[in-house]
């Protein structure tokens, strides 16, 4: 297995948190991998029009540099980015005549053979690490940590590209094997408001106050959240949405990254609790999980 | 016309009974999306579960109903198209298999390749670009702009 | 009387299509030159005539072949059937901004040219520049917010305009990664010390002395100080030092 480590455009800039510690995580436990060299935007969305290929060859063309740098598989942490090139993939894979057609169109490019897998992070810890080595290397379990992980949509659907078809709760394995606790939350897999929240904010924090609500009738201390998006409408935008519905108590947001990284005692400008909100901060230095100069 | 199946579409075929004006529009649906929407049996799950169904006009499955009719102006003045998140959760619950976000993202289609946008770059605040994460730009713009 | 363009060796014609009108030229010409031939008047679409100004940006087909090409008319040589026509300026949207002003970070790109977003990664923006940029290259960068990698990536682009005449995602690329390397130049880039400290030096006077005797001095004085004056050999290695330490400090 050559993996190529796939960042997206989130992942630089503003989900710098998503990926620092998740990208250390993977040589602390032992999963070699390199970052691709070249690579463009993958599109965000898969798109969905049987006609339409022009929108398939962003993320094909990825698969195109993996192919090119000798991998075989492109591990992905941004959930949109996943579900886009897994679905690019096995579109393309399953149409000879679409992938010979887009192809042709890139013909500056050399050919997509069908040869890469596309995964996402936490299935990469599922089946190449598994949880019981995860958990022999955490150094600081996030002992009666009661947290609401959130899946959001695009790791779980379409069931073709799901990390979890059989529901068996990946996030919550995952959680307890950091020694959290995960609480079971009604909107754990519903929907945050995606794009919405720009396109239509009202409607879009409306959505976000829903996932909040369910957050706080499970009595979570925080929501665990794996995707930029998610972040922004439940976390950046959390004020906002909880000043418009007036029934709502604030949860601190974190990624499951930043979790992994606080537990495998990572240095803390990998885990980025700079860029959680200081409800987060407080709440891992109340709790001992962080080191208050850490923050 | 009937509409001609592909290799991934699902044979569609249009009930005489629709009247013809209305036969262009619903061909242009089957092509676009490849589903048949007289699978639907209406139960109404995908309204269940639809996470926006409320800023919508009328529910998802009204929207199957009335795409059944031939009635695609009605689907497009109810906004399901835009107010619709892409969540998926329609399609892993459609006890018939239906890929519902293929079909009304077939219906935005019908207005956007008339290069008319549903939301205008400029609109978007200093504040909310200074924000929001790059991918929800790229696909605010993949999905509502022309 | 104008005169006709003779040549007087007699060189091999090949026909080509300008704005669909038939013409023969001399092969060797470029396109500038062909069009001048067949007796076309540059007022707009020609500048340098160096291949550097971006003005003379030139679509064509060649026979039985439906891909496009591009180049500049000033440096591309004609080829038999060649089918063309120029476009000297293309409508490309400019954000107006005080540069003073701005963060040299990505959002402040994002903010004045938010369809940046709307590339769709089709590549047809670097298959059309005649100067190789990697424009979907740059436009990726930009995306992910690193705005030394798209001033780096762009940095042969001469402003012709052909990549946005292209794009599907109605962008201006040039506009947009010029602000990028005006950011990356002007507030970015680490500043050059040793040539602040230079500028200090000679504000401060340290080369005035020098000066002022330079300008006492004759014409055969000059010249001879001129022809005698120490110079850094071709191969020297980087410690070598002036006799003469005036003005350095």
């Amino acid at each position: 297995m050559k993996i190529a480590y796939y960042p997206g455009c989130t992942m630089k800039t503003k989900a710098a948190s998503l990926e620092l510690a998740a990208v250390e995580a993977l040589n602390v436990l032992g999963v070699e991998f390199t970052e691709l060299e070249r690579w463009n935007c993958c599109g965000a969305v898969f798109s969905l029009a049987e006609d339409d290929l022009i929108h398939h060859v962003a993320p094909v063309r990825n698969l195109i540099r993996a192919q090119q740098e000798g991998c075989d598989t492109v591990v992905t942490i941004c959930s949109q980015c996943y579900n886009t090139l897994a679905r690019a993939n096995l579109l393309v894979k399953g149409d000879e005549e679409k992938l010979d057609t887009i192809n042709r169109f890139m013909d500056e490019e050399p050919d997509y053979d069908g040869g890469i897998e596309v995964v996402h992070y936490l299935s990469l810890l599922r089946d190449q690490v598994g949880w019981e080595a995860l958990k022999a290397k955490v150094v600081k379990p996030l002992d009666g940590f009661k947290v609401a992980p959130f899946y959001g949509c695009t790791l779980l659907r379409p069931d073709e590209v799901s990390i979890d078809p059989l529901h068996t709760g990946l996030l919550e394995d995952f959680l307890r094997a950091l020694g959290a606790e995960p609480v079971p939350f009604s909107a754990a897999t519903e929907c945050c408001g995606s794009y919405q929240m720009l396109a239509h904010p009202e409607e879009g924090m409306q959505r976000a106050a829903k996932v909040i609500g369910s957050a706080n009738q499970a009595g979570a201390e925080a929501l665990v959240l794996s995707c930029p998006l998610c972040e922004y409408n439940l976390g950046s935008r959390q004020g906002d949405v909880v000043a418009m519905s007036g029934d709502l108590q604030p949860v601190p947001t974190l990624y499951f990254t930043q979790l992994l990284g606080i537990a495998l005692g990572l240095e803390p400008d990998l885990y980025r609790l700079d860029l959680a909100g200081p409800a987060a901060r407080d709440l891992l230095t109340e709790k001992n999980f962080v080191a208050a100069a850490a923050v | 016309m009937e509409g001609e199946p592909t290799t991934t579409q699902k044979p569609v075929h249009i009930p005489p009974s629709i009247d013809p004006t209305r036969r262009r529009a619903l061909e242009k649906i089957a092509e676009l999306s490849g589903e048949n929407v007289w699978e639907c049996m209406q139960c109404g799950t995908c309204s269940a579960v639809c996470p926006m169904v409320e800023s919508m006009g009328f529910t998802t499955r009204q929207g199957i109903h009335y795409l059944q009719f031939g009635m695609v102006e009605k689907v497009i003045d109810a906004r399901i198209g835009e107010y619709c998140a892409s969540c998926h959760t329609c399609q892993v619950r459609c006890p018939r298999g239906i890929e519902v976000p293929k079909v009304f993202e077939a219906v935005r289609l019908l207005t956007l390749r008339q290069n008319e946008d549903f939301i205008k770059l400029r609109e978007l605040s200093d504040e909310t670009i200074e924000g929001a994460p790059q991918i929800a730009m790229v696909s605010a713009f993949r999905k509502l702009t022309a | 009387m104008a005169s006709a363009t003779v040549t007087e060796v007699e060189t091999t014609t090949i026909p080509i299509f300008v704005m669909g009108k038939k013409y023969d030229v001399p092969e060797t010409l470029t396109i500038m030159k062909a069009m001048e031939y067949a007796g076309y008047q540059y007022i707009r679409g020609c500048g340098c005539r160096g291949g550097i100004c971006g003005a003379c940006a030139t679509v064509y087909r060649k026979a039985g072949d439906y891909k496009i090409y591009t180049g500049l008319a000033c440096q591309t040589v004609v080829e038999p059937e060649m089918y063309l026509t120029q476009i000297p300026f293309y409508p490309a949207n400019r954000a107006s901004y005080d540069f003073e002003t701005l963060d040299p970070t990505p959002e402040s790109i994002f903010k004045l040219y938010p369809e940046l977003f709307r590339c769709v990664a089709c590549n047809a923006c670097s298959k059309v520049c005649p100067m190789d940029v990697e424009v979907l290259d740059y436009v990726s960068a930009l995306k992910r917010g690193d705005i030394a990698a798209a001033t780096e990536i762009s940095f042969d682009c001469i402003q012709c305009g052909l990549c946005t005449s292209r794009c599907m995602g109605e962008m201006a690329q040039y506009h947009i990664a010029q602000l990028a390397r005006r950011l990356y130049g002007g507030k970015i880039a680490p500043k050059a010390e040793h040539l602040q400290k230079m500028c200090d030096n000679i504000a401060g006077g340290s080369f005035d002395e020098e000066l002022a005797k330079l300008k006492t001095l004759g014409e055969d004085e000059l010249k001879k100080i001129y022809t005698e004056r120490e110079m850094e050999p071709a191969m020297s290695d980087e410690g070598w030092k002036p006799e003469s330490s005036v003005g350095l400090a």
